[in-house]
């Protein structure tokens, strides 16, 4: 299989999309009707191949203009990759897990080899060659954590544990839903929730978090969770508020179809060998309204779900000045039927 | 963000209780003038012998002399005031860079003198446990530009307009231990023309 990747952008004159054989593929994160908070963690098996689950670390068209996007906001912000000193080891952690498993699962475009310390990397969608000794910092241009978080498509938090509790110690985040890691670096699990609505009212971070203190290695765990975005932007960060946030009042009923976008994040959670911190992948999937209507299970679905979404979640999702006229616009794709369980299409 | 002006409190922001000394090997103290006089309920009642180990950093609100001699007299081994919570706050850490197992550090007034003590213990690598808080006095917030990350002190009003990128804040319950400070969003950047009123909040 060789992916062709598009080359695209996620700000300015927002030309990403996806391809006709991609939406098909997008993991749309509603298995019902109906949206509550749930923990809604499952083993991070392989799943359905061609899925977003098939692999450990998803590849799809959109990778190479994922981490020019990332690089962009980098040069611009450097405070988006914060490693606390004693995250050193968890760094290298992550490097050996994405390499290995990006290696084994897509031999045509990445390749490992392991000569003791002194291991060879091989990169052909961003052609890069490195050799380098594991563990040693100097032989890397930069933190373990940087090097391979510029190379893996999503957002990389890695959570220290201690005290019964996880602690957000480090991460590479340049694609989130309007949180701060320069904000919340060094705080624990409930500490970085804290402004959910609803959740910890409903005991959704108690169960998570005594969950993921028991993860174990080499069974990773997964989730969805989704929001909305308008204009396919990678950055909707607090940080840049200013710049994403005025896109809100663009929406019309003639646009919304192209503008806005549901926007879902394939959570998963994995146990470092080293460091015993948990390595927590956000890895975004942004569609435009008209590419999920193509599946009338989707279209059908989602206006259900937005029709009966809590007023605090639409608050909180950000979503008040445009929900009425997207809950109108998905109503035509509605027909009544009954949907089928789960979330692939039809 | 299209929350309301007073958000009810969340879990990361903190909670303070009564200083209360525990046994320690050494007691450090550090207060603004609203909570100088937690100090002295605390250290009044120590034994003569125990002010060996006692060691206080005030600052006082400029002008005011008689909690400064209330505070010399308690006879404490080390007693010095500064004009800001910075110098004190640096003076601290000083201190602390010789502490061993077994200090315990004891804070007390404005949540910006607070918040600051807690994160110089906490980089000190002060467990949390050592640490004690009363809060007293004035609400105000420390609160940090998430845009520009200007640290604002002493704020009172909600929404605050930042010094340094103008942008007018929200300042939300979310706090950072690690920055001792409130988190400040725009609160109109979806539509920089909507007019908002700044009301006093944190009295």
């Amino acid at each position: 299989m060789t992916i062709q990747f598009k080359d695209e952008s996620f700000r300015g004159d927002f030309t990403y999309a996806n391809s006709p054989s991609n939406i098909p593929r997008f993991p749309f994160p509603f298995p019902e009707d109906e949206y509550m908070y749930s923990t809604n963690i499952e083993p991070h098996h392989a799943a359905r191949v061609g899925s977003p689950f098939e692999n450990a670390f998803d590849v799809d068209e959109h990778y190479v203009a994922e981490m020019k996007d990332r690089a962009l906001v980098l040069a611009d912000d450097p405070g988006r990759c914060q490693a606390l000193p004693h995250m050193e080891t968890a760094g290298w952690d992550f490097l050996e897990l994405v390499m290995v498993s990006k290696a084994r699962d897509y031999p045509d475009l990445f390749k490992l080899t392991m000569d003791g310390g002194h291991w060879h990397w091989i990169n052909k969608p961003l052609q890069i060659d490195d050799t380098f000794t594991f563990g040693d910092s100097s032989t890397l241009p930069c933190h373990p954590m940087e090097y391979i978080g510029r190379q893996v498509q999503g957002d990389h938090a890695i959570l220290d544990q201690r005290d019964g509790n996880l602690w957000m110690d480090a991460g590479i985040i340049t694609a989130q839903a309007d949180w701060s890691l320069d904000f919340d670096i060094g705080m624990n699990f409930f500490e970085w929730h804290a402004p959910v609505p609803l959740a910890h009212e409903l005991g959704v971070f108690q169960r998570a978090l005594k969950f993921l203190l028991t993860l174990p290695q080499g069974q990773p765990s997964r989730r969805l969770n989704w929001t909305l975005t308008v204009n396919p932007r990678l950055d909707t960060s607090p940080e840049n508020y200013p710049k994403w946030g005025p896109d809100k009042l663009t929406v019309t009923p003639e646009n919304i179809g192209e503008k806005v976008h549901l926007r879902v994040e394939l959570q998963t959670f994995w146990r470092l060998p080293r460091s015993n911190a948990i390595l927590f992948p956000i890895r975004t999937y942004l569609m435009a309204m008209n590419e999920v209507v193509t599946q009338p299970k989707w279209g059908r679905r989602l206006h259900r779900v937005m029709r009966d979404l809590r007023p605090e979640l639409v608050n909180y999702k950000g979503l008040s000045r445009y929900h009425p006229i997207l809950v109108e616009w998905l109503s035509q794709f509605d027909d009544g039927a009954p949907t089928s369980p789960g979330i692939f299409p039809d | 963000m299209s929350e309301s002006l007073i958000e009810e409190s969340i879990l990361s922001r903190p909670t303070y209780g009564t200083l209360k000394i525990v046994p320690g090997l050494a007691h450090y103290f550090l207060a603004d003038a609203s909570g100088a006089e937690c100090v002295i309920r605390v250290v009044q009642e120590l034994p003569r012998d125990m002010m060996e180990k006692v060691h206080i950093l005030y600052v006082p609100t400029p002008g005011e002399a008689a909690l400064i001699t209330s505070l010399y007299a308690l006879g404490a081994k080390r007693f010095e005031h500064f004009p800001t919570i910075e110098e004190a706050v640096s003076k601290l850490g000083d201190w602390l860079s010789d502490a061993k197992m077994g200090t315990q550090l004891y804070l007390a007034g404005t949540e910006g003198l607070v918040g600051q003590g807690v994160a110089k213990g906490e980089a000190c690598g002060l467990d949390h446990t050592a640490v004690q808080c009363e809060h007293r006095g004035s609400l105000a917030r420390r609160v940090q530009c998430v845009h520009c990350k200007t640290m604002i002190e002493n704020v009172t009003t909600q929404p605050v307009k930042c010094p340094s990128c103008d942008l007018l804040l929200l300042v939300r319950d979310h706090y950072s231990r690690r920055l001792a400070a409130f988190q400040g969003v725009c609160i109109n950047a979806e539509d920089p023309s909507e007019e908002i009123e700044i009301k006093e909040v944190f009295k």
